[in-house]
């Protein structure tokens, strides 16, 4: 196997062993722990009163905007490191390219702005 | 290839990685908990900290775990039981698969990326998804919103990092940490190579943005909206128990201190010392004590940036939700971009 895909491989070998040490703690926990549910004890905490209604209640999802603005801005992330790790090769024909990238991106951002949805209302 | 890559077959390479892995994760958390979260904080607060477990209370963390083992697991009766369970591993393998990017010396490493920085930025926002599962599965009101602000905020917060990060990139030409740190302590500032040349000097303020947005990726204390405890309770933690509550606090503080690590890598020259002080003139030339000596450098330099982490956690009041988004968006990335352009017109014209 190329040392490539060695490397990918131990990726995998350290989320495997962070399963495995949380299981073996949380096994021993299980052995060690009491064990006595009441229907108190599982109630949804709702600072020492009764739940009232379901626990998924309806909330106001605020960042809906923000979730688009985040998908522009990490695809233009995407865009930006290999050419900046190539920037030394492109010179100066690169650094205006981007130049001119980043200038729209700016202006998506200033419009936003404009818009007033980067307020958290 | 002296030390790891030797002779040793692959499974062996592999459970060593591993063993070291868990090391790595397990005492920056330690460390980070018993000298800041336990003694720094006492101290700050005119009171001694855990002082009856060992000397000076430094048997606490274990004493700690003895307790939690045994407290009972509670899932509430309408949550969502196995992804309820399964939210505070997935934040923890986000942590351990964030850990395994980190170089500790010229052989000491794990993995060796040539896009490590990517790596790094990808694996990191996994914890997102942990986090997000807890909330929502809790059937909680307080679990609901505490996730769902946590979401909010480390997405926006995601961006300032990841474009502070550009400028290292755009100044060493690379994307594999390794190469970073050895740029970093191989360098010279014009002409003069007794401090290397650590990006901490030319990236100031990409340096800033990385450490204020970690600050807020670990949602600690001016960024720790989304398990303010005195009007969420604990977020998206309240119905955890037991040791499940145990793994969410380690991660939290095991995450810290994998990001100082990868801010010291990063800024500060990683493992290494400047290679002038020892007359080494190329990365061939290292001497075999540095896989030893490095990772103590780096632990040092760790140490350092998560006590700074630490400090501002406990010095400073909490930000409203809404001047929190608006200093990501309106303040944090503006800067950041226009620290790419300015670092690519210096590369460019140097």
């Amino acid at each position: 196997m190329s040392d490539f895909l060695r490397d990918y491989l131990t990726v995998v070998w350290f989320a495997v062993i962070a399963l495995v040490l949380a299981s073996l703690l949380l096994g021993i926990a299980a052995v060690v722990r009491p064990n006595k549910p009441t229907a108190q004890k599982l109630m949804a905490y709702e600072s020492g009163v009764n739940p009232v209604g379901d626990g998924w209640s309806q909330s106001q999802v605020r960042y809906y905007i923000f979730a688009l603005l985040f998908v522009v801005f990490d695809v233009e992330a995407v865009f930006i490191f290999p050419w900046a790790t190539q920037l030394e090769r492109y010179g100066t024909f690169g650094l205006i390219e981007m130049g001119i990238f980043v200038f729209v991106l700016l202006l998506g951002l200033v419009y936003a702005w404009r818009k007033g949805v980067l307020r958290w209302v | 290839m002296s030390l790891l890559a030797a002779d040793l077959p692959y499974w062996a390479q592999s459970l060593l990685r591993v063993l070291g892995g868990t090391v790595a994760v397990l005492l920056p958390a330690g460390t980070i908990v018993y000298l800041f979260l336990f003694k720094m904080m006492s101290f700050m607060q005119s009171r001694l900290g855990p002082m009856e477990a060992g000397p000076y209370g430094s048997l606490q963390l274990f004493a700690e775990v003895g307790k939690w083992l045994q407290k009972e697991d509670i899932a509430p009766e309408n949550a969502d039981t196995r992804v309820f369970r399964m939210a505070p591993l997935v934040v923890l393998v986000s942590t351990f698969l964030l850990v395994a990017v980190v170089p500790f010396g010229p052989d000491a490493y794990f993995t060796d990326f040539d896009a490590g920085v990517f790596y790094m930025l990808a694996v990191s926002s996994i914890s997102t998804l942990g986090i997000l599962m807890a909330g929502w599965s809790s059937a909680n009101k307080y679990s609901l919103l505490g996730g769902l602000r946590a979401a909010g905020q480390l997405i926006a917060y995601e961006l300032p990092m990841v474009l502070s990060v550009i400028g290292v990139v755009i100044q060493a030409g690379t994307m594999n940490l390794q190469s970073i740190v050895i740029q970093q302590n191989d360098g010279e500032i014009f002409g003069f190579d007794g401090l290397g040349n650590p990006f901490l000097l030319t990236q100031f303020v990409g340096f800033l943005v990385f450490m204020i947005s970690v600050q807020a990726e670990l949602t600690q204390t001016p960024f720790d909206m989304p398990i303010a405890e005195s009007e969420l309770v604990s977020g998206y933690m309240t119905e955890y128990s037991g040791f499940r509550f145990l793994i969410f606090f380690i991660a939290e503080f095991a995450t810290a201190g994998v990001f100082s690590l990868i801010a010291s890598v990063l800024f500060l020259g990683g493992w290494g010392l400047p290679f002038s002080w020892f007359g080494w003139e190329s990365v061939d030339g290292i001497d075999n004590w540095m896989n030893v000596g490095g990772p103590l450098i780096l632990v040092t330099k760790m140490v350092v940036l998560s006590g700074i982490i630490m400090w501002v956690r406990f010095s400073f009041p909490r930000m409203r939700e809404d001047q929190l988004q608006r200093f990501a968006w309106k303040v944090l990335v503006p800067i950041s971009l226009v620290n790419i352009m300015i670092t690519a017109i210096l590369k460019v014209v140097f």
